[in-house]
């Protein structure tokens, strides 16, 4: 049953891999024409994951789960909207694009908004300089924080260079390494999923 | 004062809420969020992709090889349902085939053989060489902590000792970074209650 | 030593009231602090106040209402930016919730500067897909986007008229609070070599500094401290320079609370107590 879509994972990739090298125009008509397919696919992947989010409130509402009257506000606004954006369209001016900028844009923001009294109080409970290596990340956290806001100026004129050669020097080293070590484990991600070394996404057979 | 900006103003504050504790106007706020975010998705998904990809040159233009992508994208609805696992699998092995296809140049081009290549270059001038030995050591050193083949001892031990140093140095720069953006996030939303609801800030 | 513990002990909620208090004070009374401007974000004005007039420059707007509050200010500066500079921006997204942000960036930043839909910008909206989306851009920009926002084919808007690649833009600008700010330099300037300025969240921000290094980004404005500079810049008094004084504010408190809660911490050991507090831990092996 994985067979048939292991061969097809090894040919699509192989494929759109392959036609990064050559430059003929039938290769790159081909290739244009697989990455239009692949966004249309993509939509639907999109798709499905509303589609889950439905079965998953549904399910609540149907069984009567604890918090089922707040699932179905998850569903009257999920069909509402998109029922209004099929009909009526997104763009400036619509029902739809007056509900994003009264519901989505603020309840987004201010679910984020959140993470702020989160990180203030996180910082003061665990940020502990208990070893060496934790003492030089709170030091160098603490000379960012300041030196790279309006503050840190008037504390010192050196406190912007300091944090400037700190990313430029330290971090830049580290990130370079991370980097590296982040794109060969990529490519040799792909490689695994492209051979059938790899087969978690296709799910439990 | 408008009613969105009263209808904003007053779902700010229910998640707001959530920091006294957890409560009925916040799980309203968090449903509502989830549902319409949701919707929105499906709404842009319909708008922009499927109609000027699929449906307009389908039906407009008769572009039948559109029917193929259409199929591979209702079979991925199939896993929706427990029973429908087995037809989606092959629209998931062409879309992981494809991205699993663009990665192998993307990431060797830009993150492995470009930076490898900014590494190797000649050191800076003057006292731009003493940074320039840094950035080299430094990426040395955390490659080597992040070898994990080999046992951290001797020469490697210490190489890796050293680069612990260095990611310590970034993360602390990192931290100090994302402690900003968190911030920022919370002035966004004080500004909008302050001037745009409450109007006791000059306006924009 | 119990104050120490109860000075740990404190309610959260008192540190919430803190930060909060610290982003209100200073945007009810403003200290007006200056905001100097970074090399980094100085160099990415510099790269596009290099453009003559007419160039086009492809702009995506990758980012979603979480993180508006820094990118949105920065979409709009940069935009009037080039607007200013009669540089024409084929704008565009690769989230589905940026659509609406997008759209507002572009009609905020058009009033300001007397731009035209079509004639100085044209809104291409949202395709999904990412890398896709790139690589396609590259190969066949209509195969990606027939039409526009608005349902216009793009040979009947005069500034996608002779734009098919990036070979016909003399600059992209990524403006995102994701990893698609790394596809953008894998694939528009890593395969088709387009000229790349990144504006991200300040969480990404030191992230990118090996691709400023090795030249693969020509300018990097970071968070909403980089949108301040960059209005700065452009002399314009946003959003973005509005929050400074509050940003500084709140680091401040920030930075008291690590060190009153290290300086709890010692005086504890030094008491003999185990400081109060989960313990950060050794990094070593």
């Amino acid at each position: 049953m994985r067979r048939g879509p292991l061969l097809l994972t090894f040919l699509s990739g192989a494929a759109i891999a392959a036609l990064f090298f050559i430059p003929h125009y039938k290769a790159q008509a081909a290739n244009s024409m697989l990455l239009e397919w692949t966004l249309v696919v993509y939509a639907f992947a999109l798709i499905l994951g509303s589609i889950s989010l439905w079965n998953s409130h549904a399910r609540k509402v149907r069984n009567r789960a604890e918090g089922w009257g707040f699932s179905v506000v998850t569903l009257v606004s999920l069909l509402a909207i998109t029922a209004l954006g099929v009909w009526k369209g997104v763009g400036e001016g619509t029902p739809v694009d007056w509900i994003y900028n009264t519901v989505n844009s603020p309840l987004a923001s201010t679910m984020f908004a959140l993470l702020a009294f989160v990180i203030a109080s996180a910082a003061f409970r665990a940020f502990r300089a208990r070893s060496v290596e934790a003492t030089l990340l709170l030091v160098t956290a603490i000379v960012m924080m300041i030196g790279r806001v309006s503050i840190g100026e008037l504390i010192s004129h050196r406190l912007p260079g300091i944090t400037e050669w700190l990313l430029d020097v330290p971090n830049l080293a580290a990130k370079r390494a991370i980097a590296i070590g982040v794109g060969l484990g990529a490519v040799s991600t792909a490689l695994k999923i492209i051979l059938g070394i790899e087969r978690s996404y296709l799910g439990r057979s | 004062m408008t009613l969105q900006t009263w209808i904003a103003a007053f779902l700010t504050l229910c998640v707001f809420s959530f920091l006294y504790k957890d409560n009925p106007f916040y799980r309203f706020a968090e449903h509502l969020f989830v549902g319409a975010a949701a919707g929105y998705l499906l709404a842009v998904q319909w708008q922009n992709v499927l109609i000027p990809n699929v449906w307009t040159p389908l039906l407009h233009d008769h572009k039948l090889v559109v029917l193929i992508p259409l199929a591979l994208g209702l079979m991925m609805l199939a896993r929706a349902w427990d029973k429908g696992a087995g037809i989606a699998r092959w629209s998931l092995a062409f879309y992981v085939g494809i991205y699993s296809g663009v990665a192998i140049p993307g990431y060797m081009q830009a993150q492995i053989f470009a930076q490898l290549a900014d590494a190797a270059k000649p050191f800076a001038p003057g006292w731009g060489a003493v940074n320039s030995a840094l950035v080299l050591v430094g990426l040395l050193t955390v490659l080597a902590y992040f070898f994990f083949s080999a046992p951290h001892k001797g020469v490697h031990g210490a190489g890796a000792r050293v680069g612990i140093y260095f990611l310590m140095v970034a993360f602390g720069a990192s931290f100090g970074y994302t402690v900003m953006a968190r911030v920022s996030l919370l002035i966004a939303r004080v500004q909008f209650l302050l001037r745009d609801w409450l109007h006791v800030l000059p306006g924009p | 030593m119990t104050w120490v513990r109860q000075l740990l002990a404190i309610d959260r909620r008192i540190i919430f009231l803190l930060v909060g208090a610290g982003a209100a004070l200073p945007l009810l009374f403003p200290l007006n602090l200056p905001v100097a401007v970074t090399p980094r974000v100085r160099a990415a004005y510099d790269a596009i106040d290099a453009l003559p007039p007419g160039s086009k420059v492809l702009l995506s707007m990758d980012y979603e209402p979480d993180i508006m509050a820094e990118l949105f200010p920065m979409s709009v500066a940069v935009l009037r930016h080039c607007f200013r500079k009669h540089v024409q921006v084929i704008a565009m997204t690769l989230y589905p919730a940026g659509t609406g942000l997008g759209e507002r960036a572009i009609s905020t930043a058009a009033k300001a500067e007397g731009a035209i839909l079509n004639r100085d910008y044209a809104w291409l909206g949202y395709k999904s897909g990412f890398q896709v989306v790139m690589i396609g851009i590259g190969e066949n920009l209509r195969g990606m986007y027939p039409v526009d926002f608005y349902g216009t084919p793009l040979d009947s808007i005069p500034v996608t008229r002779h734009v098919n690649s990036y070979a016909q833009l003399q600059m992209v600008i990524n403006l995102s609070g994701s990893s698609a700010a790394d596809y953008w330099i894998q694939f528009a300037q890593g395969r088709y070599h387009a000229p790349l300025v990144i504006g991200c969240t300040a969480v990404m921000a030191t992230d990118y500094y090996p691709y400023l290094s090795s030249k693969q980004l020509l300018g990097l404005i970071g968070g909403m401290k980089g949108a301040a500079e960059y209005e700065r810049l452009i002399d314009t008094f946003g959003d973005a320079r509005r929050g400074m004084d509050a940003q500084s504010l709140v680091h401040l408190i920030v930075v008291g609370l690590v060190i009153v809660g290290n300086a709890a911490l010692f005086i504890s050991k030094r008491s003999g107590g185990d400081g109060g507090g989960p313990a950060s831990g050794s990094m070593t092996r």
